[in-house]
């Protein structure tokens, strides 16, 4: 199957390892994929400060250059969120809401795919250890994927997993808020590294980047000897 | 006391707030107890999303509808004898409430809780002339003996306080003597509410739900203080905010299912009180006089607008309860009585962006208030809507962050300045990096490496990794 990969601008700039995984399992899984260059931000940012204006500039970019595509995947429940939020961006524009709503309805968050449409579970992987699973809430919630990622998981050959304490609660990334309500966030984050700190998982395991980025720094801040991973990484290894 | 409860800025009310790491227990605990009660009451019901989508349908048919169904409530009330007065304002509300008092040289007023007389500072108005206002609901109750402590949340008021610290409250205030068991404290507070009980000139209770067909009050409560309020006193006075109102008893029936489950996990409260006018000649009990006080205090200005569906809320406080940021701060972070997700959308609303701009910032937009809301509010787009307005139609935003947006704006639509500024993001953050970490950021990354670590951007960007495993591949 042809996919087009949705990178993410965290992936593209911050996490290439996360894009190489999802590049390598994917082709594993037998897809040929494509990668449109004119590709940027999806817009979250702006967008989620209020500054709807400002994020249509992008969020158009990202129409025009993914209308060819066939199927596309995103290693980002966040970020696939927004790309099926466009249609009510623009709902009120003639032009671009049929735009906007041809690209929902192709767009996939990675573990969704391959569960869903390539109908598969056991993608072969093996890794040793203990770990915990993130469900980052704009994935759960908005986008409605939760089984996907545990299924794919329980799978994975020599990998215990291990429920995460008050998993439904936001890790404190919420984009700028994270640096503009620093010290709640800071409390949020808190709470989340203890959780995983008593799970006494070696690895905390998450389908979104920002979230990862967040409680991952925090860990990472507090030498919280935890290896954060993003789950295509996981699902890439052998 | 109204709505705003304080004059500190939201920042200092968090940082304070946030020291206090007894009300932040109370409140993770509460939020655990109260969550899991609400999702095995959904579970026990079965059909959860049909009884949502239901509570949805009806609570935007009424206010579709408002006119319509306030002015058949409004009838059928008159014909049962009692009087009604739409009130305007905070102000005009309290001044006809003022005008009975006055007409009956009222002295003694019971109260059973009601958010919305909290909201227009009924209490205050009544004390200032010369009564004895005296709060029913044990809550309310303690807060109101411990020199008027805002409440800290809508169904239960006094979450922010242990029974040590009411104990406390009790001995100096009521010349309490015995331990900070719940059972003995909850048994004094009820020796001295009865005698109250029976001296009260004036009943006040809020409203849960109006019900348009018969001309009723409902309220739902576990104490059984509201049926108290109501029966004994001679004059009752009923003060709803004018959303607050379904069409039929049928209608009713299902809100106070999702009300009861959703703000405490019970299927029915232990009382459900239906109040219609003031007693009949062939009724033993209730008072000779009935009043019906329906506030408007901002709400139609909302209604026909984007935010329309706030006024869907039926006060379950299931919103607070799963709120990670609320969970923190607290209530009295927000300066309004009604905190939370469901206060942080209301509260500007009804109060102005002046005092309340930064309540739609505390959220991550995570969504749990809106996956919890009942009556299905999208809360969480609310308080994104409420961003927008803010910034776009107010320009009330900083001006560094306007111009942060619009490079955003510009460098996100551009493929050059995109590529060019991905790959030199490696080589300017260079200086910060050490062992691919950044602990101390430059500009708008502070904030952030203040509290965590942030990744070092990656030398070779993940397009450029691409293409080259393309070449690689012999695709190109």
């Amino acid at each position: 199957m042809r996919v087009t990969l949705f990178a993410t601008c965290i992936v593209d700039m911050f996490q290439s390892d996360v894009g190489i995984a999802t590049v390598e399992l994917l082709e594993r899984l037998g897809c040929d994929i494509v990668f449109p260059t004119g590709q940027v931000c999806c817009g979250q940012p702006a967008y989620n400060s209020g500054y709807v204006e400002d994020a249509k500039k992008a969020m158009k970019k990202m129409i025009a250059t993914f209308e060819d595509a066939e199927v596309i995947v995103t290693p980002s429940g966040s970020c696939a969120t927004m790309f099926k939020d466009y249609q009510h961006v623009f709902q009120d524009d003639p032009v671009w809401r049929p735009r906007a709503e041809r690209l929902a309805e192709k767009t996939y968050e990675l573990t969704e795919f391959i569960v869903d449409v390539l109908k598969i579970e056991d993608v072969g992987a093996k890794l040793e250890g203990i770990a915990t699973y993130h469900p980052s809430c704009h994935m759960t919630r908005l986008l409605g994927v939760k089984d996907a990622p545990m299924k794919l998981l329980s799978h994975v050959k020599g990998l215990e997993m291990q429920p995460l304490p008050n998993a439904q609660n936001c890790c404190g990334f919420g984009g700028t808020f994270s640096v503009k309500m620093g010290n709640i966030s800071e409390q949020m984050v808190d709470e989340k590294v203890d959780s995983v700190t008593e799970t006494k998982a070696s690895y905390l395991i998450g389908a979104d980047g920002g979230c990862l980025m967040n409680i991952g720094g925090r860990m990472q801040r507090r030498g919280k000897p935890v290896k954060v991973m993003h789950i295509a990484e996981v699902l890439n290894s052998r | 006391m109204a709505m705003k409860i304080g004059n500190e800025k939201f920042k200092d009310n968090v940082n304070k707030q946030m020291e206090d790491t007894f009300m932040r227990g109370a409140v993770a605990g509460a939020q655990e107890r109260l969550r899991t009660r609400r999702l095995d009451a959904a579970e026990e019901l079965g059909n959860w999303e049909e009884w949502r989508s239901h509570g949805e349908e009806i609570r935007q048919h009424t206010l579709d509808h408002l006119d319509y169904y306030l002015q058949e409530l409004s009838e059928n009330l008159q014909k049962r004898g009692g009087h009604v007065f739409f009130a305007a304002t905070a102000e005009e509300a309290n001044d006809y409430v003022k005008g009975i008092v006055k007409e009956k040289r009222a002295k003694k007023i019971l109260k059973a809780k009601s958010m919305v007389t909290e909201e227009i500072g009924l209490n205050g108005v009544l004390e200032q002339e010369g009564c004895d206002v005296i709060e029913t609901d044990l809550g309310e109750y303690i807060l109101q003996l411990d020199d008027h402590d805002p409440p800290s949340h809508i169904v239960t008021p006094a979450l922010h306080k242990n029974k040590e610290q009411i104990k406390d409250v009790f001995t100096e205030k009521l010349d309490y003597k015995l331990t900070s068991k719940p059972e003995e404290l909850a048994l004094h507070a009820r020796e001295k509410l009865r005698q109250e009980f029976l001296q009260a000139d004036i009943g006040i209770t809020g409203c849960n739900f109006a019900i348009a067909e018969s001309g009723s009050v409902g309220l739902v409560t576990n104490e059984g203080n509201a049926g108290m309020v109501s029966d004994l006193p001679d004059t009752q006075i009923c003060v709803m905010g004018m959303e607050r109102i379904v069409p039929t008893f049928e209608e009713f029936e299902v809100l106070v299912g999702l009300l009861t489950r959703s703000a405490v996990g019970q299927k029915l409260t232990s009382y459900i009180t239906a109040l219609t006018g003031p007693r009949t000649a062939e009724e033993a009990d209730g008072p000779s006089e009935f009043h019906l006080v329906i506030v408007d205090n901002g709400r139609s200005g909302i209604l026909g607008t984007e935010f329309q569906s706030v006024l869907q809320c039926i006060r379950c406080a299931a919103c607070i309860n799963v709120c990670p940021v609320y969970r923190h701060i607290g209530g009295h972070s927000y300066n309004s009585i009604y905190p939370g997700p469901i206060g942080a959308v209301l509260t500007p609303l009804l109060g102005g962006y002046d005092d309340f701009k930064e309540l739609p910032y505390a959220s991550t937009l995570c969504a749990a208030c809106t996956d919890a809301c009942p009556v299905k509010i999208p809360l969480h787009q609310l308080l994104h809507r409420h961003r927008q307005v803010i910034v776009e139609r107010e320009g009330r935003a900083p001006i560094s962050e306007k111009m942060a947006m619009k490079a955003f704006g510009i460098g996100a639509s551009s493929n050059p300045l995109y590529a060019a500024g991905s790959k030199m993001a490696s080589s300017v953050m260079k200086p910060f990096t050490k062992d691919e970490t950044i602990s101390k950021g430059p500009g708008p990354l502070k904030a952030w490496t203040e509290i965590r670590d942030f990744p070092a951007p990656n030398k070779e960007r993940f397009r450029d990794w691409f293409k080259q495993h393309e070449k690689e591949s012999g695709k190109l």
